[in-house]
């Protein structure tokens, strides 16, 4: 029975509608394409993110994985009808907001759509059907305890603080809502892929099949019309101006199209313009260009062979750059050690996996092209297209779009090239959206790591000495590879005081995907092979493990491996005084455990501790806040932090009220647009609230200067807003200022103010001692695991976090970070690696759902950065770093098997404990002989 | 071309005259899509009511081919039946589960698929209808190997039929995955077995998956559980030499020798639950 009626009618929020696509056509794409219902995202088109849930007959199904014929006659609800059709909805959005359940805010839609079928049918369900319920959602930000909390919370569960409106000067410590949160959970946020122009066009990468390949175009002026409705092919020839970007200037290698040979699988050659269903047609195979298959460098071994074919000019030795940092004698130090060990350690590539991939347009103004897509650093994606397309920086506009995650990959440029090339050429605006594969495949990754680590300690538990090499692979370009080689040997040595230091580092070119920055910029991986060494070493000289960390802490006055002496604000011993009692608590609760055990299953304990420095490694990187104040007495913030979830959206504002004494009810936003909002820096190095935070906060007080000096009033006098004016009160005289009479600026302000913050720091000398940050972060995690000895599975059954922040600006927001930083953590621990090649998706790309995820206590410790916004520093990187080594060190803790190649995935655990069974079993046979 | 017919008549005449592949839940058929668009036509079988359901039958019990998971979570079957209920609990997610059918899961044949090994378990059928009428094929003659099944041209799954003899058998299903929900098996294990009244082992059989082409019954340990007596529990009957039939390959989520090792303790643990745990709890 041929289907012919043309369209296909279903009820769709409470309406029938009728849709003309084919019947055939995924059921989200005709709801976002067609119907223009962008609440329903697409994270993967393959049912493994389930962030286009949507109900289906009152049930949650992936609208990816249905043809719109098959919904015919049926009854579908979306994000934005589900306040309507569910009696649950209103109270889980209000309960989203209230515990910051939604961070960048792309799983929201699919994640209230389930919990909402859920709570239709069972009113207060356990926290087991709550997990069950969304287990097929992912979420990268959040490490999904506060989803499961909102949910239970609607289902009669315990609520949360929350601070709703804070009084003037009462912002700063306040729990209050994201100021944006409410249209990440209406499903009304703007991402990337949700804005498009109607007569944009698509443009399609054409890219390479092989980690190295030479190829050659053929007719493409054949193929171009040999397909209608393809409008223009581009390739290097193209491009007006350089051929050429990359995140860091001087290192800037990576080309839009390969020329000749093509140096990882998945890099563009080409690009296909035309109307969006032709190019949705198109196969890449049909495309004229033939590869020559090249043997490709994989492995750092290889590329680091004397023979091995150079990737790059000028890079000798396919070594991009090497980091150094040392400090000290080693050879006096490992002699004053009385226990040195010594391990090799390896992590693989991880993805970022964030849920929305990349996706933006382009459109050409004049001899202008303005940009909107998501991004993590609009100032240097403007930069770059303007290079790119031989243009003035100040004739390109960049305006970033809600991110569904960054997380570090989305401050290289991916599609904003090829948009940009297109529109301008073609005069259309043009659109891209990646898909999960070509996401995967192409984007930056975190480096994969190969450690050689030495550390000896005296006989009193006095770190003596310690010896660090890494090798980083930093696939096929540069993106942010030096970085990670700077960073990590300034950070190597962890929290802690060592006298005698080396730590050197390379970054080796190979031919794949470039490895780029992804929260902590190495640092993670230096700090698995550090805090496990640690626990060797207080085992060995028989000491206990926190106490072994305590003696060695860093402290005010005590220098760090660079020679830097802080004065105030090294909270790292309070963090970890502060596991001490859960550690004791668990510790006993373990023994007990582990005691009453007949079976396979062993529990344990592991901790480890952190710093991490916020902002660019010696180098400047400021940011500029602008604040205005109008005849009506609204206060506008010009906020150009990019707000990827991390919540600069609403720390910022906060700071900037409380510095300016005014509430924060009385702000409105001018959001991140090159155009409208200075340079607020990239959102990276766990920097925006420590320096586009200072920013705000000096803003602030120098509109509140403004004020008192139109007033006439000293320093001291109190300003009050409200009314729609500010009244200013001093040694008992009142005065209303009289905003309407002042005559406002371009911008409509009558009083405005404009601060910049570049947070202070030192170049660091050939031995990398020098100031590398004003500020670090201090952070201890303690994890609690069960591992089953038999099948080498580990569950981690509770993660205790403390956090030295400086000053908690927003609770909520601060825990937030915590448990999504955790959750990568536990990701990098337990099951993340990427083999570029293989598994390009997210259902062999394993990153924890939420059954994997244990209860979280967030522990903030408050000890003051003097030069932070009220003390304030970063937390964004900082959550991430100790909790895969304290995770690693549990299971040794449970098992007596050591891991020292990340992930720890059920197959290697259990090997490490086969060989030590192996090696007991030998050892008694041999005792026995 | 989309066709949507409600009859299995209808369906056939379509297979014959234009052919088309057979879409039912689309989990896997728009999962493996990517962004490549759909070419040629399609046979859309959700609207046929005769594919629906799940039947209580004289002498068997009638799977659906558009029965769902969820449509077996919630049915009420058997203890014998409690492995492949677990098992579809097990299948991806709450949304996977919905749309998902087990007949497909067959169809789609792939080593990893979680229905294969609690089915085998229940020496499940598979009744096919094309040009030349309905056949019935033992499960183990329908899955050929990875992606290859006994389908002829012009023939679709009709039902799933699952004989009564042992239907009061305890059953017990254990997956073993790279994380907890949205997860490919790294083995997973179907175990069923049947006491007499003294307590002896009456009747066994296990089934392993994601350790060979296909997932396989093991007949020697069924055989050497045969009369044993339960009481002690079964797990360390459980040898290396019955695990022969397992052909497991290294691969990303894991390496040959952990599959087997954890096949072993897995099965183990799967017959030891069989014992211990209420049919219904
Ligand atoms: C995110 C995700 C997670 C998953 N997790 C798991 C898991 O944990 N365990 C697991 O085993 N599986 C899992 N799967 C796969 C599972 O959902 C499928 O195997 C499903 O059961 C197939 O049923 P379907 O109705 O969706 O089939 P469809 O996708 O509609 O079809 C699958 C194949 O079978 C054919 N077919 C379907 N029905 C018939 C029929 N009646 N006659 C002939 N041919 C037919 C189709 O032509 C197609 O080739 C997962 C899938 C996704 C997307
Ligand atoms: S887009 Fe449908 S599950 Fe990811
Ligand atoms: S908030 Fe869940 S993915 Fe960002």
């Amino acid at each position: 029975m041929p289907d012919s009626a043309a369209r296909l009618g279903f009820m769709l929020n409470g309406q029938m509608v009728e849709v003309g696509s084919a019947p055939i056509a995924r059921l989200s794409a005709v709801l976002r394409d067609e119907l223009g219902l962008t609440g329903t995202k697409v994270g993967c088109d393959a049912g493994d993110c389930g962030a286009c849930t949507v109900l289906l007959d009152g049930e949650p199904v992936c609208s990816c994985l249905i043809a719109v014929g098959q919904v015919r006659g049926r009854t579908v609800t979306s994000i934005e009808g589900l306040p309507d059709a569910s009696p649950s909805a209103a109270s889980l959005q209000a309960a989203f907001l209230k515990h910051g359940a939604a961070q960048c805010g792309i799983c929201t839609p699919g994640m209230l759509s389930a919990a909402a079928a859920l709570l239709d049918r069972q009113a207060a369900p356990s926290e087991a059907r709550v997990m069950d319920a969304i287990g097929g959602v992912l979420c990268r930000c959040t490490g999904y305890r506060k989803i499961v909390d909102a949910i239970l919370d609607v289902g009669g569960g315990p609520s949360c603080a929350v601070d709703a409106s804070p009084l003037a000067g009462r912002a700063v410590g306040a729990r209050i809502e994201r100021l944006d949160g409410r249209r990440k959970v209406d499903g009304s946020e703007i991402f990337g892929a949700d804005a498009v122009p109607g007569d944009a066009l698509s443009v399609r990468a054409i890219r390479s099949p092989h980690h190295r390949a030479r190829f050659h175009f053929g007719d493409i002026d054949g193929f171009v019309r040999r397909h209608p409705g393809i409008a223009r092919v581009f390739t290097a020839d193209d491009i007006p101006g350089d051929n050429c970007f990359g995140v860091i200037g001087p290192f800037a290698d990576q080309p839009v199209f390969a020329v000749g040979e093509a140096r990882f699988r998945g890099e563009a050659v080409a690009l296909v313009a035309g109307d969006a269903a032709v190019l949705a047609a198109l196969d890449p195979a049909d495309f004229p260009v033939t590869w020559e298959e090249l043997p490709p460098l994989i492995e750092m071994d290889d590329a680091l062979a004397e023979t091995a074919p150079r990737l790059h000019d000028g890079r000798p030795g396919n070594i991009l750059t090497r980091g150094r940092v040392a400090r000290g004698d080693l050879d006096v130090g490992f002699a004053a050690a009385a226990v040195v060990v010594e391990g090799l350690f390896e992590t693989g590539f991880v993805e970022h996996a964030y849920i929305e991939p990349e996706a933006g347009f382009a459109r050409r103004v004049g001899d202008r092209i303005e940009i909107q897509a998501c991004t993590q650093a609009p100032y240097m994606d403007r930069d770059d297209i303007a290079r790119i397309l031989g243009l003035p920086a100040l004739a390109v506009r960049i305006i970033p779009t809600a991110v569904g995650g960054g997380f570090g990959s989305k401050l290289d440029l991916s599609i904003q090239p090829f948009i940009a090339l297109a529109a301008w050429h073609l005069g259309r605006p043009a659109r891209m959206v990646y898909s999960r594969t070509e996401s995967i495949m192409t984007t930056t990754k975190r480096h994969p790591a190969r450690m050689r680590v030495r550390i000896g300690a005296d006989q009193d538990g006095r770190l003596t000495a310690m010896d660090f090499a890494g090798d980083f692979n930093t696939g096929a370009y540069a993106s942010w590879g030096p970085t990670v080689a700077n960073r990590v040997p300034v950070h190597a040595s962890g929290p802690y005081f060592i006298p005698a230091y080396r730590a050197t580092t390379r970054a080796v070119h190979t031919n794949l995907v470039p490895a780029g920055a992804f929260r902590g910029f190495g640092v993670p991986q230096a700090a698995i092979a550090q805090e496990q060494l640690f626990d060797e070493l207080a085992d060995r000289l028989g000491i206990d493990r926190l106490d072994f960390r305590l003696r060695n802490v860093l402290t005010v006055g005590v220098p760090t491996v660079t020679g830097q002496v802080f004065d105030a604000g090294v909270g790292i011993r309070a963090c970890l005084e502060a596991l001490r009692p859960r550690r004791d608590a668990a510790r006993a609760e373990v023994r007990a455990f582990n005691a009453a055990q007949t079976g396979s299953l062993r529990r344990g304990i592991g901790f480890a501790g952190m710093w991490y420095g916020c902002g660019n490694t010696s180098l400047p990187n400021p940011s500029t806040m602008r604040v205005g104040l109008r005849a009506d007495g609204r206060i506008i913030l010009h906020q150009g932090a990019v707000d990827i979830g991390q919540g600069s959206n609403t720390v910022i504002p906060q700071i900037c009220a409380d510095a300016l004494g005014a509430p924060l009810d009385l702000f409105d936003f001018v959001s991140g647009d090159t155009d409208l909002t200075p340079d607020c820096g990239k959102t990276s190095a766990s920097r925006q609230t420590f320096v586009s935070g200072k920013a705000a906060y000096l803003a602030g007080q120098a509109l509140r200067r403004a004020i008192l000096r139109e007033a006439n009033a000293g320093e001291d006098a109190t300003l009050t807003f409200a009314d729609g004016g500010v009244t200013v009160e001093e040694r008992g005289h009142r005065r209303a200022l009289p905003l309407k009479e002042l005559t406002p600026d371009a911008r409509g302000y009558v009083l405005a103010a404009e601060a910049t913050f570049d947070p202070p720091t030192s170049p660091l000398d050939e031995n990398g001692q020098g100031e590398p940050y004003a500020v670090f972060g201090y952070g201890a995690h303690l994890a609690e695991i069960e591992v089953d000895l038999a099948l080498g599975t580990v569950k981690v059954l509770k993660l205790t976090a403390a956090h030295d922040v400086g000053r908690a600006i927003n609770p909520t927001l601060l825990e937030g970070q915590i448990e999504g930083g955790a959750a990568q953590g536990l990701g990098l621990a337990l099951m993340e690696e990427f083999f570029p090649g293989r598994g390009e998706n997210l259902h062999d790309y394993l990153i924890p759902t939420v059954g994997d995820m244990p209860p979280v206590t967030s522990i903030l410790i408050e000890d003051a950065a003097p030069i932070g916004p009220f003390g304030a520093k970063g937390i964004g990187e900082q959550a991430l770093i100790p909790t895969a080594p304290a995770i690693l060190n549990a299971i040794y803790d449970a098992t007596g098997a050591r891991i020292r190649r990340a992930p720890a995935t059920p197959d290697r655990v259990r090997a490490a404990i086969r060989a030590l069974e192996i090696r007991e079993v030998k050892t008694r046979d041999d005792t026995h002989a | 071309m989309y066709f949507r017919p409600t009859t299995i008549d209808e369906a056939i005449g379509a297979l014959a005259s234009q052919g088309g592949r057979i879409l039912a839940g689309g989990t896997d058929f728009f999962a493996t899509q990517g962004d490549r668009p759909v070419l040629g036509p399609v046979l859309d079988i959700s609207a046929i009511d005769a594919l629906k359901g799940i039947r209580v039958e004289a002498d068997q019990i009638r799977i659906g081919a558009c029965a769902t998971w969820s449509e077996v979570i919630a049915a009420d079957l058997p203890p014998a039946f409690d492995a492949l209920k677990a098992a579809a609990a097990e299948v991806g997610g709450w949304q996977i589960q919905n749309l998902g059918t087990i007949a497909g899961n067959l169809c789609n044949a792939s080593p990893a698929a979680d229905g294969v090994p609690p089915l085998l378990a229940l020496d499940a059928a598979i009744e096919l209808a094309g040009p030349a009428g309905t056949r019935r094929l033992p499960l183990d003659q329908f899955i050929l190997g990875p992606r290859r099944t006994a389908l002829a041209p012009g023939e679709m799954v009709v039902a799933i039929l699952v004989p009564r003899r042992f239907e009061d058998a305890r059953s017990h299903f254990m997956k073993l995955g790279g994380r907890r929900y949205l997860v490919i098996s790294i083995v997973m294990v179907a175990a069923q077995v049947a006491l007499d009244l003294q307590g002896r082992v009456a009747g066994a059989r296990v089934a392993v998956g994601s350790c060979s082409a296909v997932a396989c019954r093991l007949p020697a340990l069924e055989r050497a559980l045969l009369g044993v007596a339960a009481g002690a529990g079964l797990a360390g009957l459980v040898r290396t030499e019955h695990l022969a039939p397992l052909r497991p390959i290294d691969d990303v989520r894991a390496t040959a020798l952990y599959r087997l090792e954890a096949a072993q303790t897995l099965i183990g643990r799967a017959l030891d639950a069989c014992l211990s745990e209420p049919a219904h709890a």
